[in-house]
């Protein structure tokens, strides 16, 4: 009996010591994610941006607005910054570069905002860069188009273009033709006046040039053209090997629609920066190449903040009834400024521009896509553009091939 | 130098675009030139019977002549109810003009609300279908439309000219106090026109959901070049507008074919210039 009195006892005491060396176990495993999940507290970090909410521009802009709010979601389910709560203030500067800069502005003098994030789109970028500029406020942005413009030394692009995008992509898609099964010798660039796309598209046509492309024809349109039917007889009539059509949104569906209809479709398009959703449901824009930063497949999903934030996005951009739900540049650009903005603000411990600004610049960012840096010319440093095509009603990476999604390869017809 | 095929496709293709500006243009003309209404929110209405033939016949897998048919009566009842409105508050002429922007702010905002800013496109089996006339194409919905634009003018411009409604119209237009003497009831009769300027919209609308990318902020595109179209073609002048808009999109498309595309937005423009100099009573 005392025998097993002190069988159990000493059962009891090997039974308590392996409980409390669980329950440390446990401790050290929860207590981090307890920390990661404590409610922020104290008085919130104002975070001031406008958007394109309403006018020309508010398609995109809705997708910048969905990241934001996932964002701001996220960092106030964790830590917040600093421990403190994150407050979005956002104001609709209804795609008009001017109000832009009133209402940035009015962010850091009346709502003393402790931080700004960009706007969308070029115009609106420069207009807040301005602000930004006279207040010394850094000025994280998502998607600006013509690094020439940016002088300012406290802005951050989350859209990685490089310093001179319109050499470095233009080159990066002949290289990913010149690889295909038919290499196109003649090209025919057209292109929208719309400033980032024709900056581009005149970079593409010296570029096309000095790799002896030979040039058949050469066309700009003003942004809202309506009636595409003669440009797509001009490109018929031309017979180009590979068109390059300097589009934003639907243009370019609007010119294949238009070659259509009198019987042409062109044996490669590129399409600069076309309407993701809708252009995957025209059938004529079958086979259409474009330039992305990201895309939902792997290797991009490889990140498990990428895999997580695709997730959560698809089902929002649902929610909202946005045609398309997928996770591609505006959305991936829009999730990095915000990284950028929370990786700057951990690593010093501070709000304060100066100090910001100062470790983004001699840092390097790890987003989703890919590793940022911000020591090239005018605050630029990688192009990580990467060339996609449709592909069975879906956008693939082609190009580079380390990027490709798994078995994709870029198709001619 | 061009093609005689690139020649040819490219008048075909501004004579499509020109129906629809005259097409347009027909309703508007009517307002400003019988009821003295500056109507911007056209150009709303428009693109709402636009937005609402793609959610017919896109999402609830419509025909397009079906939708066609709801809208047309649909939209004439809204116009009804805009001239009560603007009768009831007593708009006058250039007050309209900031009235009616007002609606087609709210209507753009409606549209923006209910389907978002994205783009939006009607893809239909037969949509790009055309017609091969020798080695020019000719394509079916545009032609359709040409086809509707040239019988919707001619009827109203019929209806103008011969009928006692028409007279009545025109008269009341000229001396409203005369022709309310001869017993012409003015208000109906601007029911009735404001109607069908409305109408008129709804089946534009339904021509450009079916050729066109839709997004709300397009509203505005299309105001310049279609107020170019009715100034050109003389207020409440049916056949006017039709041959304005026919003058303006083959100068357009021309224009397109034989030099840079950038340069057929000045088209309009300065075809309105040239003949507001010349006949200065236009407007």
């Amino acid at each position: 009996m005392a025998r097993d009195c002190r069988h159990t006892v000493a059962g009891t005491s090997r039974s308590l010591r392996l409980a409390l060396a669980g329950l440390a176990l446990a401790a050290l495993v929860l207590v981090p994610t307890w920390r990661t999940d404590a409610a922020p507290s104290g008085q919130p970090v104002r975070i001031g941006s406008t958007l394109a909410l309403t006018g020309p521009l508010a398609a995109t802009s809705l997708i910048h607005k969905i990241v934001g709010e996932i964002y701001v979601e996220r960092l106030n389910k964790k830590d917040g910054l600093l421990g403190r709560p994150v407050e979005w203030v956002l104001k609709d500067d209804q795609s008009k570069a001017d109000l832009a800069r009133t209402l940035y502005e009015q962010l850091v003098t009346v709502d003393k905002v402790d931080l700004i994030i960009g706007p969308y789109a070029t115009g609106g970028i420069l207009s807040a860069m301005s602000v930004a500029q006279r207040y010394n406020k850094i000025l994280i942005h998502h998607t600006f188009g013509i690094p020439t413009l940016a002088k300012y030394e406290m802005h951050f692009p989350a859209w990685s273009l490089g310093p001179t995008p319109e050499q470095t992509f233009p080159n990066t898609l002949f290289d990913a033709l010149a690889n295909s099964a038919k290499p196109p010798k003649t090209v025919a660039i057209v292109t929208s006046k719309f400033p980032s796309v024709h900056f581009m598209s005149v970079g593409a046509r010296e570029t096309a040039k000095k790799r002896g492309l030979q040039e058949v024809l050469w066309l700009e349109w003003e942004f809202g053209n309506r009636d595409f039917g003669p440009i797509a007889s001009r490109v018929k009539d031309a017979n180009p090997d590979f068109l390059w059509i300097g589009a934003i949104g639907l243009e370019g569906v609007m010119l294949l629609d238009a070659a259509k209809k009198i019987d042409y479709v062109p044996p490669g398009h590129f399409h600069l920066y076309p309407a993701p959703g809708p252009t995957a449901k025209a059938p004529e824009a079958k086979g259409a190449l474009a330039a992305t930063i990201f895309e939902q497949h792997p290797p991009f999903t490889n990140n498990p903040v990428a895999a997580e934030f695709v997730k959560e996005f698809n089902e929002r951009a649902a929610k909202a009834g946005l045609p398309d739900n997928s996770v591609e540049t505006q959305a991936a650009a829009s999730f990095v400024a915000w990284q950028l903005l929370e990786a700057a603000v951990t690593a010093t411990k501070s709000l304060d521009d100066k100090a910001l600004g100062q470790w983004l610049k001699t840092n390097r960012v790890d987003t989703i896509i890919g590793r940022l840096r911000f020591d090239g010319a005018n605050n630029y440093g990688d192009d990580l553009m990467r060339v996609k095509q449709l592909q069975d009603g879906k956008w693939v990476v082609v190009w580079p091939r380390e990027y490709a999604a798994p078995g994709a390869r870029l198709m001619m017809q | 130098m061009p093609s005689a095929t690139l020649l040819g496709q490219s008048l075909l293709s501004g004579v499509f675009i020109g129906a629809l500006y005259g097409l347009l243009g027909l309703g508007l003309s009517l307002s400003w030139g019988y009821l003295r209404l500056i109507n911007l929110a056209h150009f709303a209405l428009a693109f709402l019977a636009a937005y609402l033939t793609y959610q017919l016949v896109d999402v609830g897998d419509w025909h397009p002549v079906a939708a066609l048919a709801a809208i047309v009566p649909a939209f004439f009842v809204l116009g009804v109810a805009m001239q009560v409105f603007v009768h009831r508050f007593a708009i006058g002429e250039f007050a309209s003009l900031l009235v009616t922007f007002g609606v087609t702010v709210i209507i753009e905002s409606l549209i923006q609300w209910i389907w978002t800013a994205d783009f939006r496109r009607l893809q239909l089996d037969h949509g790009a279908l055309s017609w091969r006339l020798g080695p020019l194409f000719i394509p079916i919905v545009e032609a359709a439309m040409l086809l509707v634009t040239l019988a919707l003018t001619c009827g109203t411009w019929a209806m103008l000219r011969f009928t006692y409604i028409g007279k009545a119209m025109r008269a009341s237009a000229e001396d409203p106090d005369m022709a309310a003497a001869f017993g012409v009831d003015h208000r109906r009769l601007a029911l009735l026109l404001s109607g069908l300027a409305a109408a008129f919209a709804g089946v534009a609308g339904a021509f450009i959901a079916l050729i066109y990318t839709l997004f709300p902020a397009q509203i505005f595109t299309w105001v310049g070049v279609i107020f170019a179209v009715v100034i050109l073609g003389g207020l409440g002048n049916p056949l006017g507008a039709l041959i304005a808009g026919l003058v303006v999109g083959v100068s357009e498309s021309l224009t397109m074919a034989l030099t840079e595309p950038a340069w057929a937005p000045l088209v309009s423009f300065s075809l309105l210039i040239f003949v507001l100099v010349l006949r200065p009573d236009r407007i």
